[in-house]
């Protein structure tokens, strides 16, 4: 049960991760109708920065510096090479972006090697938010690490829930009240909303968009920056960070293009497909077995029955991909077209 | 009755196309000479892969420059035709299958056939953005599928065969490079002759219609999506033909055939030898082959090069090297090329500038970062280099800013030129129109 | 006299907005109708519910007395119904020639082939000649179509509707933006293209709709609230209410002694 509670907090965690990540995207993508394929490369950017200054101004300034320098490196993209890329329509601005790509991930690696760095969790963070403990039968919570005596008596079982994962959690909610506050209560987020659905319209009513472009690709890349900081200090710091990359772009497929709201079902909906199967160890044969099927190594589609559902977690946000696809085309709450 | 009155129906003098088999010819002589020109064995691996590889980016390009699909995933198709090649050569190694080795590729052809009619069924509901993000995560599940089946995708060490087996027609084994190249030419060539045939039909015609202008294309009496479904089931076909012909070159499959670094591969040469042409993609796959051989050997900078080239192309040449050779062409058949010729080498002079500072940095850092024998010096181009010291630094970081001032000039100079010779050669257009 | 068109109590809504509210139609075979109305009135919502690009919320429409409510634009086409666009909708990188081209091939029955050279396809190639040269566009011939001035565009624009050779043409505004001399040669085009076809067309130029139009629908708000000749409806106080509010309409009325 324990271990239940704790797989559902990682994987709404990690959805709210893959919010942070997918809410930029969105921004950006409705906005300016460019799909940023290096927002995950500035997921690493975010990272990496992040752990350089750590290093000279500690890692709370660096919270705060890390986004506004990748801002700043988004805006500058943005001015000189996306904006050029722009005219000629959507595609060569997905393709300029795809490029960015690739050019970020070899100087990463190019400046910090292509072995993972050691981004240390500062003090504050380190240790687990709590812990629960299962014991004859109740359940209970302590705040922080339980006690080493408990934990190894007999009949107790202890699950940890790392307070860098809390803080996550607490960075995107954070992110998504702020952004549900600036999109509905200030003039920028009136825009924003309105360019959600219209942006042509917006364009015409006088707004400066060359530089509201350069502000919400800065914005955008900022909050995948934020996202991280935080992801560096809770998994590894690597190149192969940037992966992360398709899972965002088949969140906002499913949430539906252009929807922020589906974005954050989308994102939770994938968080979860991907981290709660992890302990299943079960497969469709032994699924099989307790309808009294017997399957054995030489029935058909073997090779198949035999995944395990925890094998097949990183393949399951893409079978449902698959199935929105097939199902419902537009997204769970698709408003617009891409 | 009346209509046959009119001029332009009846009689027409259509002069025989003597332009197509002069260039078809020549296509053909350069497959057969070319392993004659190029001995080594390096040379006869890289030409084989070249074949290949300019199979894969025509049959790319159906969906990318003809239908203006953009697809991340595509490698999904010439690596399922690779397995499914593989997985029948051993078949027909163990005598279970009398195929011939020849025939093999038609195999990979039909998986990437199949594949795609099943992907593209669901993919091709959507377009243009949606597409592409479709194309990617669908990359990636068949990618994150073959790490769970190693029944079908061999797992880490991937599936072996050996090509030389089965029947063997007047002694031909396929055992030695030179004649597996010869293979690979043929099929490029009738798959290049094919592809190209594509673009002459009515469905290549709607293809690029779609391209154009998806919606009209419907109040005009078609399906765009039943377009798109035949296109890319067609370039899926091709794809696995070329995955064929790869199991057979290299007698191993691995998984990465279906990961995203090829696709990437794919979409990035097709596009740098233009997506706009059909012979574009021709110049990709050559380009693929002399970069992932050639130039990684090279230098280890060879992606970030290749990602910084590839940014260029999109923000000043979006049509490829084909359209840079087709506008220069055009320049040159009104007599402007060779005012132009000292433009060019500025900018060549300066561009080389601006590379060598750019390259001392690049693999200074390199150095830094890999080498951990503590040794002082390297060699860049033949020069001396101590990445240890600041001399070094400072002296790139001059040149480097050396070459970017005088690129800009050069590139200025240039843009002004070049503009004035397209509005003189569109003034030139004009007038011979009005005629 | 068959009816070719036929709208029954169509409604459109988009979200909570009515823009069709219950518009009502019969548009008989061979005739010219020209559909006018105030800015706003949904005209050419009318035409994309007519041509498959939307679906009515509610309603029925009829082509040649079979319902197409709600069929896709390709279906809606191959029965025999054929629209233009006001802003050009042309395929912007190929060439006038292949642009028609496009157009005839599903008539002539060319379909999805791949395995026959368009080069060979004498018929389609001779119709889309004749289509060339009726439109006047033959030395345009091989000209992209994003290069051709405004009016070669809608020149275009029609050639590639009645290409199909379709029964029943649409014509969404085929004048707008032209100057007075470039309109009468196209509203003669109109006339010789379309000889023997039905035609709808919505229309704002009062001389090209008096010109060309046997019959007139006038549409405000979303209903038809006036189909006749055009002698009836210029008379019909309810339009000339529409036009030009109630006041002056009395005024009109009163003067004009009708």
């Amino acid at each position: 049960m324990d271990q239940l509670l704790i797989n559902l907090l990682n994987g709404v965690s990690s959805g709210l991760l893959l919010f942070m990540l997918s809410s930029g995207l969105t921004l950006i993508f409705s906005m300016m109708g460019v799909l940023n394929f290096a927002h995950a490369s500035f997921y690493m950017v975010g990272a990496y920065f992040a752990y350089t200054l750590t290093n000279i101004v500690g890692f709370w300034p660096a919270l705060v510096l890390s986004p506004i320098l990748v801002a700043l490196l988004g805006a500058g993209f943005e001015r000189t090479a996306l904006r050029r890329a722009h005219k000629f329509g959507h595609v060569p601005e997905l393709l300029i972006t795809f490029g960015l790509s690739y050019v970020i991930l070899e100087v990463v690696q190019l400046i910090w090697g292509r072995a993972a760095v050691p981004f240390a969790t500062p003090a504050a963070l380190d240790g687990p938010a709590f812990t629960l403990v299962q014991q004859g039968g109740g359940l209970s919570v302590r705040l922080g690490a339980a006690p080493a005596e408990l934990c190894s008596t007999a009949g107790a079982l202890c699950s940890r829930f790392p307070m860098t994962r809390a803080f996550m959690m607490f960075i995107a909610l954070l992110m998504l009240v702020a952004l549900w506050l600036m999109l509905t209560r200030t003039r920028v987020g009136l825009v924003i909303q309105a360019s959600l659905t219209h942006p042509e319209m917006v364009e015409s009513l006088g707004h400066n968009v060359p530089r509201v472009f350069m502000l919400v690709f800065g914005s955008g890349c900022a909050l995948a920056a934020l996202a991280g900081v935080v992801g560096g200090i809770t998994f590894v710091t690597e190149p192969n960070m940037s992966a992360v990359g398709p899972i965002v772009f088949a969140v906002i497929v499913i949430g539906g293009m252009g929807s922020l709201a589906g974005a954050f079902i989308g994102s939770i909906l994938v968080g979860l497909l991907q981290t709660m199967p992890l302990t299943v160890d079960k497969s469709l044969i032994d699924a099989a077995r307790n309808i009294g099927w017997a399957v054995g190594p030489d029935s058909a589609f073997y090779p198949f029955l035999k995944i395990t559902l925890a094998q097949a977690a990183p393949i399951l946000p893409y079978l449902l991909l698959v199935l929105m696809l097939i199902f419902r085309p537009k997204g769970l709450m698709g408003t617009r077209e891409g | 009755m009346s209509a046959r009155a009119e001029p332009f129906v009846g009689l027409r003098f259509t002069p025989h196309n003597v332009g197509r088999w002069v260039v078809w010819g020549g296509f053909a002589i350069l497959l057969l000479i070319a392993p004659l020109l190029f001995r080594s064995g390096l040379a006869h691996t890289m030409l084989s892969q070249m074949g290949i590889a300019v199979i894969a980016c025509l049959a790319y390009n159906i969906l990318l420059g003809q239908g203006g699909m953009l697809s991340f995933g595509h490698a999904v198709y010439s690596g399922l035709g690779s397995y499914l090649t593989i997985h029948t050569l051993n078949l027909v190694s163990a005598g279970q299958l009398a195929l011939p080795v020849s025939l093999l590729p038609l195999v990979g052809g039909l998986a990437g056939l199949f594949f795609a009619a099943l992907f593209g069924y669901v993919t091709t509901r959507k377009a243009g953005t949606p597409f592409a993000m479709i194309t990617l995560g669908l990359g990636e599940l068949v990618w994150s599928m073959s790490l769970m089946l190693p029944e079908f995708f061999g797992g880490e060490g991937g599936i072996s065969g050996n090509r030389v087996t089965g029947s063997r027609f007047a002694g031909i084994t396929f055992g030695p490079q030179i004649q597996l190249y010869y293979l690979i030419a043929v099929y490029c060539f009738v798959s290049t002759a094919a592809m190209f045939a594509l673009t002459r039909t009515p469905l290549g015609r709607m293809l690029n219609a779609v391209r154009d202008n998806p919606e009209r294309v419907e109040f005009i009496g078609y399906d765009t999506q039943h377009v798109r479904f035949v296109s890319f089931t067609i370039s899926g076909f091709f794809m696995g033909i070329a995955g064929g012909l790869g199991a057979l070159n290299f007698e191993i499959v691995t998984a990465e055939v279906v990961g995203a670094g090829r696709s990437g591969g794919y979409l990035l040469f097709t596009f740098l030898g233009g997506a706009t042409t059909f012979f574009g993609p021709i110049i990709g796959g050559v380009l693929l082959v002399l970069a992932v051989v050639l130039l990684s050997e090279l230098t280890k900078a060879w992606l970030l090069y290749l990602g910084l080239i590839f940014m260029f192309m999109v923000m000043y040449a979006p049509g490829g090297l084909a359209s840079l050779i087709l506008m220069n062409l055009r320049v040159a058949a009104y007599g402007r090329l060779r005012e132009l010729g000292w433009r060019y080498a500025a900018l060549a002079a300066s561009a080389l500038v601006l590379l060598s500072g750019a390259g001392a940095v690049i693999e200074m850092v390199y150095f830094l970062q890999v080498d951990v024998t503590g040794g002082d010096t390297m060699r860049f181009a033949g020069v001396p280099l101590a990445p240890r010291g600041a001399a070094s630094w400072v002296g790139a970081a001059v040149v480097l800013a050396a070459g970017i001032a005088l690129f800009e000039a050069a590139r200025r100079r240039f843009v002004r030129h070049w503009n004035g010779v397209q509005e003189d050669i569109e003034r030139e257009l004009r007038r011979r129109a009005g005629l | 006299m068959t009816i070719a068109v036929e709208l029954r109590d169509v409604h459109k809504n988009f979200g909570r907005t009515e823009i069709i509210r219950g518009a009502s139609l019969a548009v008989k075979a061979g005739e010219r109708v020209a559909i006018i109305g105030p800015n706003g009135a949904g005209k050419s919502t009318l035409f994309n519910l007519i041509s498959g690009r939307f679906a009515p919320t509610r309603g029925e429409i009829l082509l040649g007395g079979r319902p197409i409510t709600g069929l896709a634009p390709y279906q809606i086409n191959r029965l025999g119904l054929a629209r233009s666009f006001q802003v050009s909708n042309l395929f912007t990188r190929l060439s006038v020639f292949e642009n028609l081209r496009c157009a005839v091939l599903w008539a002539m029955g060319y379909r999805y082939s791949f395995w026959r050279f368009l080069a060979d396809a004498h018929d389609a190639n001779e119709r889309t000649e004749q289509l060339l040269h009726m439109i006047k566009l033959e030395r345009r011939r091989d000209v992209l179509a994003t290069n051709l001035t405004y009016a070669e565009q809608r020149a275009l624009e029609i050639g590639i509707t009645i290409a199909g050779g379709a029964e029943v043409v649409l014509l969404d505004e085929p004048t707008a933006g032209m100057s007075r001399s470039e309109t009468s040669r196209f509203v003669q085009l109109i006339r010789e293209v379309t000889v023997g076809r039905t035609l709808l067309t919505v229309e704002h130029d009062m001389g090209v709709v008096f010109g060309l139009a046997d019959r007139i629908a006038v549409l405000v708000y979303g209903e038809v609230i006036a189909f006749d000749t055009p002698e009836a409806v210029r008379a019909n106080p309810k339009v000339q209410e529409a036009y030009l509010g109630s006041v002056l309409a009395e005024q009109q009325a009163a003067g004009s002694g009708v």
